[in-house]
């Protein structure tokens, strides 16, 4: 598979959120605005490609019976990094997701793809599997949080669209979190259907 | 390469060196981030303070950690221009959110009036009703207290017989807020500097037991 085919397929056959449904926690949890919902694709996608292209090169070196503890350091490790970096960089993005940064170390499509893609493929086809992954969750993330922000309060990306008080609150509660990824996952798997 | 076995020899050996390499990495960032995190917040709590006690060239002593009455720390910070008292900044907790905690930084004039606010904290109040907190109690808003002394006006929520509208659907937090708001100054009025507000406050509570004395007067004539 070419390069940018591994990318592609990432980015809509295997969609982390709308095809495979993995990492529902942050998908839910982040997305109550599209800003939210980039910043925290952006910090997954950051985490995806190192340790995809990290245990790619170590693969060899770790036996078979420890490679999960061996595979969660890795992630945990780069996870931390990405934190500390945002914490002394972008302290606003930090408040604003807060516990889920810490989090990505479970989330489960990175320890996913390091299973399913990084233990089998060359360090650079993984990594470019980090980044169609990382790209597919992040506008997956993006949209919802556009939806549920436009929806909900009225704005796209903090811009007032419309007046506050004519949004339905419910979409930047949880109850719409749950709504909007059930309508795009449903239009994301219409559109993509085989005839 | 061949994969390594399951001796477990490899497995130490594997897992030893990456917690290592792992580990001295962690280590070389966070000492390079260090310093960058504590100057991100060291401006956001001087951005807060500049916020509640306006005015340039305001210089802000150190921090003076104190207790409130519920038993909450809480920072007072006193606010100096060219030598001239300006106000302190008080940040206070109150974990009556509907969430839990909320932290709200306060400023108070040599009066005890207010003379701004600024929500540190409000990740736990649920969005668009509670996390309103940051706008609705500023000046020209619904739920406005900026200029009204806490000594003098009370400052709960109309639900409770005060002078402040609450966020509409959002009580708890109102209350939390407003909860904060007498922590800090509770704490304010009994810091050394505030003493001709505490002397207004006594002559207030004075006149307060007066017209309550008046009240039960006049409760005695109509049971008479």
């Amino acid at each position: 598979m070419s390069k940018l085919g591994i990318i592609i397929n990432g980015l809509i056959k295997e969609n982390p959120t709308f095809v495979l449904l993995l990492g529902m926690c942050p998908t839910l949890g982040t997305t109550s605005s599209a800003i939210n919902g980039m910043s925290m694709g952006l910090a997954t996608m950051a985490v995806l490609i190192c340790s995809n292209f990290v245990i790619s090169c170590i693969k060899n070196l770790i036996p078979d019976k420890v490679h999960i503890p061996c595979y969660i350091v890795v992630i945990a490790g780069f996870v931390t990094v990405v934190q500390l970096l945002i914490k002394a960089y972008a302290p606003a993005v930090d408040e604003k997701l807060g516990l889920f940064i810490p989090l990505i170390v479970v989330n489960c499509i990175v320890l996913g793809r390091a299973e399913s893609f990084a233990a089998k493929n060359t360090p650079i086809d993984s990594a470019c599997d980090g980044i169609g992954i990382g790209l597919g969750f992040t506008c997956a993330l993006t949209l919802i949080g556009l939806c549920r922000e436009l929806l909900g309060a009225g704005t796209a990306f903090g811009f007032a669209v419309y007046p506050e008080q004519f949004g339905a609150l419910t979409f930047v509660l949880a109850p719409g979190a749950f709504i909007t990824l059930g309508f795009l996952v449903a239009i994301f798997n219409k559109l993509t259907a085989k005839k | 390469m061949a994969k390594l076995e399951n001796s477990t020899k490899n497995m130490v050996l594997s897992l030893t060196v990456i917690t290592v390499v792992v580990g001295a990495l962690l280590g070389y960032v966070s000492s390079i981030t260090a310093e960058p995190i504590a100057q991100a917040a060291a401006n956001k709590q001087s951005a807060a303070i500049a916020a509640v006690v306006p005015g340039d060239g305001n210089e802000i002593s150190e921090p003076e950690t104190v207790t409130t009455a519920n038993g909450e720390p809480a920072e007072i910070f006193t606010v100096m221009n060219g030598g001239k008292f300006v106000g302190k900044a008080v940040k206070a907790v109150s974990k009556n959110g509907f969430g839990g905690k909320i932290v709200v930084m306060f400023g108070f004039d040599a009066e005890g009036n207010i003379l701004g606010y600024s929500v540190l904290d409000c990740s736990n109040e649920t969005p668009g009703l509670g996390a309103k907190m940051p706008d609705w109690f500023q000046k020209g808003q619904k739920g406005d207290v900026i200029g009204k002394n806490p000594g003098k006006n009370n400052l709960t929520v109309s639900k409770d017989g005060g002078e402040v509208d609450a966020i509409t659907a959002a009580t708890i937090s109102s209350r939390a807020f407003l909860d904060a708001l007498a922590q800090a100054y509770g704490v304010y009025s009994g810091s050394d500097v505030a003493t001709s507000a505490s002397k207004q406050n006594k002559e207030a509570e004075a006149s307060a037991n007066e017209t309550c004395e008046a009240d039960s007067c006049a409760q005695k004539c109509l049971t008479e």
